[in-house]
């Protein structure tokens, strides 16, 4: 037997307090690409009872994703947007999800036209840019969060939010780059999900510097 | 003089977008900003560098 809606709603507000609570619950933030970062940022802000979340990745979950992304192995060829949408539910059943299934591009950002925040987790450098400067060009206003250098086993600590613009937050360490090396390990990366997520929560809070 | 990336260079008067073909940087990988505006790829070539202007070129690398 899963907790009604008003539980749910109860155990945040007496966290937040309904101001806050308010604005989170109210919010629609999109998660652009569903794997080490996009999978883990998305869970952090279901949990925190952000309302909405439109989700956005063409992919499918694969054997060599599970040692960084949060789905499970039952789930190995699903497409990410259903496996990811299956697990948040799990834990945040009342959360509206989005399904976009899709890869985004200059010609197709239509479905993040809802978002007041928007979170790139990209895997690939160019769509990374293709995003943030398609961004600034249409939806000045809204915010947006991207992430940048978090592989390898360096310190966590290098890990850290930039804010570059006051609508652009970068975080990550800038440097190190996925595909060498060790590539993406698990920690390193969920850290820098975290650093996007409590970047979006501060924001959705009115706390804008870092 | 413009500072970019902390460094001040001679670029005042220049084009952001011949200052960028003249360097390292990789155009598909990059975002410009420019006294905290990010500055769209479509605007590079209008966006004339000014005296005192402060640049980061944020270059993003792989992994998520």
């Amino acid at each position: 037997m899963i907790p009604t809606k008003e539980e749910l709603q109860k155990a945040l507000e007496q966290r937040y307090g309904a101001a806050l609570y308010r604005r989170i619950a109210e919010a629609a933030v999109a998660v652009c690409g569903l794997g080490g970062l996009g999978s883990h940022i998305a869970m952090a802000l279901a949990r925190a009872g952000v309302g909405r979340l439109i989700l956005v990745d063409y992919d499918r979950v694969e054997a060599g994703n599970l040692h960084r992304q949060l789905y499970t192995a039952e789930q190995v060829g699903w497409l990410k947007t259903e496996a990811l949408a299956e697990v948040l539910k799990a834990a945040a059943p009342y959360l509206a999800i989005e399904k976009h299934a899709l890869r985004l591009t200059a010609q197709n950002l239509e479905p993040l036209s809802g978002a007041g925040i928007i979170c790139e987790a990209f895997d690939c450098p160019e769509a990374k840019a293709m995003l943030v400067n398609q961004v600034a060009e249409r939806w000045p206003e809204k915010y947006l969060i991207s992430g940048s250098g978090m592989a390898g086993l360096g310190s966590a600590n290098s890990i850290r939010t930039r804010r570059i613009t006051p609508r652009f937050y970068l975080c990550g360490d800038g440097v190190s780059e996925g595909g060498s090396g060790m590539g993406l390990v698990s920690s390193r990366v969920m850290l820098c999900a975290a650093h996007q997520a409590h970047a979006a929560l501060r924001i959705l809070a009115g706390e804008f510097d870092v | 003089m413009v500072r970019i990336n902390g460094e001040w260079q001679d670029l005042a008067g220049k084009s952001l977008a011949a200052f960028l073909a003249e360097s390292a940087y990789d155009l598909g990988r990059i975002a410009v900003e420019r006294n905290g505006e990010i500055i769209p790829k479509s605007r590079y070539a209008e966006t004339v560098l000014e005296e005192g202007d402060a640049v980061e070129i944020v270059g993003f690398v792989g992994g998520g």
